[in-house]
């Protein structure tokens, strides 16, 4: 989002949520992968950077892309994810993509918003989830809904950021119909790009997934001791 | 977008000379003084544009390099193009349609204030390397952490991106083609494989840095500061604007 659709407190106020929200969780990012946090996180936010340019078509011509916060925080963990979608945010600022003062409310509403929410909605569903189900599937309808959640949830914060300091006179009401609309829309399809896209690494690396975390059988090591036994 | 560097033009002028971060300082001040400026004082914002074509002639960076890069914000303009035919208030017939007086001016307000913010980020790319933008941002005391993973980003962006390409190209090579939502599954596979490769080559990457020494930060190379005169000619575009905004207000405030 470029500069010009919030007034100046909005976009201050918005910048230090956004501040506050990177400094949470560059602690957090460091106390749970240490000095591995820096290489981990940055190729992180460069493999988010590539896959928010693959074009998924949707329909008649039309396609749509990854926006990837719920992806990053699913698959590094809500700290590192609100890294990687910061750092693609200010790298893609510093190039001109995105306005200097609307930086703020980037980051609160992908950053911030995208991944609180989509990780939260993740790990409910993944808690909620029936012991005797399909664990593969679990984590489907988690990943999807958890991505699903996130898109209108940014959008819900925008309008009511647009309420406190737009700088257009909109009839809120129908705006926000609207956007919620058609952010379902385009929440769905990043649900299941998302849910896809995490089954993908889960059914090879299943260990790199945060989400599953403590899920997994512990690795067992065989050694022929072991097997005789 | 295709790749990061793009925007930068190697130079030798004095905006190019000045410490990254006199000019990040610089850039952030500008658009916020261009934020606060009132949208009725059409002429301030003229005043503002002016104030980056000296800025720009200084660099030697040529109008046309600005103005192509500034098509990013063209779906934003979209979006304030429709903001006169939906926003409330009176409305005014423009050839026999009626449009919201309040979401014109918000329309050109968002227009003005989105193309200026952009044209003044464009010259600063332009003006300065990347790694640079980075050692700025760390000298105005940004985390260290969070420039680092700003660093690895910036630098491995590329091999990612290349990444991703040779497997576009495998998959074509294999005769597919993406036509509908059948094709997500194959593409999301893509997908996770460039994610493990990405976390994979981070994990060497790590192990690389170890076996260098690597104890949580990095070296500091160079550590130069700005002197006064560097800075005051970074502050003077801002300083000018943020006059141009005040004399704005003072002149809406009297007209009132």
């Amino acid at each position: 989002m470029p500069d010009g659709f919030f007034d100046a407190p909005v976009s201050v106020g918005a910048g230090v949520a956004a501040a506050a929200g990177i400094a949470v969780s560059l602690r957090g990012a460091h106390r749970e992968l240490d000095d591995r946090t820096a290489p981990l996180a940055g190729l992180s936010a460069a493999f988010i950077f590539a896959a928010q340019m693959i074009n998924f078509p949707v329909a008649a011509g039309t396609s749509g892309h990854l926006m990837g916060g719920a992806l990053a925080a699913i698959l590094v963990g809500p700290y590192a994810g609100v890294l990687c979608i910061s750092v693609v945010l200010l790298v893609q600022m510093l190039f001109a993509d995105g306005g200097v003062t609307a930086y703020g409310i980037n980051v609160t509403l992908m950053a911030l918003t995208g991944v609180l929410v989509g990780y939260g909605v993740f790990r409910l569903v993944m808690r909620l989830w029936p012991p005797g189900a399909p664990r593969r599937a679990g984590l489907g309808a988690a990943s999807f809904l958890g991505a699903l959640a996130s898109v209108p949830a940014s959008a819900l914060v925008f309008v009511a950021l647009f309420a406190i300091g737009g700088t257009a006179d909109l009839p809120l009401g129908a705006v926000l119909g609207a956007m919620l609309g058609v952010h379902v829309l385009i929440g769905i399809g990043e649900g299941v790009i998302t849910a896809l896209t995490v089954g993908a690494v889960a059914a090879v690396r299943p260990d790199l997934v945060y989400g599953l975390r403590g899920q997994a059988a512990p690795l067992q090591i065989r050694t022929p001791e072991t097997a005789e036994a | 977008m295709d790749g990061l560097g793009r925007l930068h033009r190697p130079g030798d002028t004095p905006v190019h000379r000045l410490p990254p971060q006199c000019k990040l300082v610089a850039t952030g001040a500008f658009v916020l003084a261009v934020v606060s400026t009132p949208r009725e004082a059409v002429w301030a914002f003229a005043v503002h544009a002016a104030l980056l074509a000296v800025v720009a002639a200084i660099a030697r960076v040529p109008p046309h390099f600005v103005l192509r890069r500034m098509t990013i914000e063209i779906p934003f303009v979209a979006f304030a193009a429709l903001l006169p035919f939906v926003a409330q208030g009176p409305r005014v017939e423009a050839l026999g349609v009626p449009l919201s007086e309040s979401g014109l001016w918000a329309a050109w307000n968002i227009l003005a204030k989105a193309s200026l913010g952009t044209a003044a980020s464009i010259l600063l790319a332009a003006t300065t390397e990347p790694r640079q933008l980075l050692v700025g941002l760390e000298r105005l005391r940004l985390p260290s952490l969070l420039v680092q993973i700003a660093a690895f980003m910036i630098r491995y962006a590329d091999v990612i991106v290349g990444e991703m390409r040779r497997m576009r190209t495998a998959r074509a090579a294999r005769g597919f083609q993406a036509r509908d939502v059948r094709a997500a599954r194959v593409l999301a596979r893509s997908a996770g494989a460039l994610f493990l490769r990405s976390y994979e080559r981070g994990e060497r990457v790590h192990l690389a840095m170890l076996s260098r020494g690597y104890q949580g930060r990095m070296p500091v190379l160079h550590e130069a500061a700005a002197t006064g005169r560097q800075w005051a000619a970074a502050a003077a575009p801002p300083a000018l604007a943020a006059l141009v905004a005040v004399a704005a207000w003072v002149a809406a405030w009297m007209v009132r």
